[in-house]
């Protein structure tokens, strides 16, 4: 595992060139089961809403007719049952911090986190407040910080597809292919 | 619409004896009163025809260290026949408690537990006097003059016990006081205001 053995690399090519054979033109096609699965989740990554400041608006821009996130598979879900993807858009307090794991907790497996804004990065402008958690990365793992305050819609856009890329490169379930 | 001297009239006329004093500062009318007598005059300005202050838009406090009944509890009051808008203060300490405006005004309610729990003065025959805004078990009342401004707590997940912890507040930089008053940013106003004072001594 791991080690990329040239001999047996070769072998699978050759197996996989002769089944391509038998069944082109029959209607099937041959797919890594790895490219498959990332293929699927990067094209479906259904985000829960969680809109807590001035930085909820512009994920709403992100949603809407402008830049349109639908063009990615990407729906908003109003319950973290449904989602793979949180985006924590702007300032989490501490009274908000339970709720924020819980429904983090309550998100199925395979599971991301995009920290939307400076708040949510480090506290930001709320940083030295008795009220405030000083970045949701203290709450739950965060994948993709997306800098900003409040980060353009553009940005979070941004952000979305560096998730995309994250999840390309890595959750092989195969390893060496 | 009445003019803000006819409602000036018709407060100190409706509050006579009642309320310690009234003035006119920046257009608006400021109305003193004691703390024992606050349900009465807010009773006689929504009551009074001439003066039907029917809504309340507004309970706040304000810290005064300094003095020895630190606190003032302000009223915004607005009345919609009128046009006119009123606002009633009085003085309290951290231990006597304001009779509660919920009687005369249920609005109150939420707003004296904002109050509570911003500043900590009580409110006598409030029907749920708890805190409002800040978080289950926070110690202390923020707005105070002598509350730190970080507080004294911060929470995190922790990943043994599965669950938000509080822990006493750490920095790695301490806060830094920026002086609003310079010449480059901040509020003009005031800045200029100061100027024309020192001109003056």
């Amino acid at each position: 595992m791991g080690i990329i053995d040239p001999v047996k690399l070769a072998k699978a090519n050759q197996l996989a060139a002769s089944m391509g054979e038998t069944v082109d033109d029959k209607g099937y096609f041959l797919a890594k089961l790895d490219d498959l699965l990332t293929w699927a989740r990067t094209g479906s990554m259904w985000p829960m809403t969680f809109g807590l400041a001035c930085c909820g608006i512009e994920m709403i821009h992100a949603y809407m007719a402008r830049y349109d996130l639908d063009r990615f598979g990407m729906m908003p879900r109003p319950s973290p049952r449904q989602a793979d993807v949180m985006i924590v858009a702007g300032t989490l307090t501490n009274k908000m911090a339970p709720a924020l794991r819980r429904v983090y907790d309550q998100m199925a497996e395979p599971r991301w986190v995009i920290s939307m804004g400076s708040c949510a990065n480090g506290g930001g402008y709320y940083h030295y407040s008795y009220a405030t958690v000083r970045g949701c990365d203290r709450i739950v793992p965060v994948d993709i910080y997306i800098p900003g305050c409040p980060p353009t819609a553009e940005a979070l856009v941004n952000g979305l597809m560096q998730l995309q890329g994250k999840i390309r490169r890595g959750n092989k379930i195969v390893s060496g292919g | 619409m009445l003019s803000l001297d006819q409602l000036r009239f018709e407060v100190v006329r409706a509050l006579d004896g009642v309320a310690v004093g009234e003035f006119v500062e920046g257009d608006e009318l400021c109305v003193l009163s004691l703390r024992t007598r606050i349900v009465e005059v807010l009773q006689i300005l929504r009551d009074d025809p001439a003066i039907a202050m029917c809504q309340l838009m507004d309970v706040c406090g304000a810290d005064y260290p300094q003095r020895p009944e630190r606190f003032d509890v302000v009223y915004h009051l607005l009345s919609l026949r009128h046009n006119a808008r009123a606002r009633v203060k009085l003085q309290t300490d951290a231990t006597s408690p304001v009779p509660t405006a919920t009687g005369v005004y249920p609005s109150a309610g939420w707003f004296e537990r904002e109050v509570w729990d911003m500043f900590g003065i009580a409110f006598s025959g409030h029907p749920d006097l708890r805190r409002i805004l800040t978080d289950d078990g926070f110690e202390g009342h923020p707005l105070r003059k002598d509350f730190p401004l970080t507080g004294f707590v911060e929470v995190r997940y922790d990943e043994n016990q599965k669950r938000i912890v509080q822990e006493p507040v750490k920095l790695p930089q301490d806060f830094r006081n920026f002086d609003f008053l310079s010449p480059w940013e901040g509020m003009t106003a005031v800045q200029d205001e100061k100027r024309e004072g020192e001109g003056r001594g």
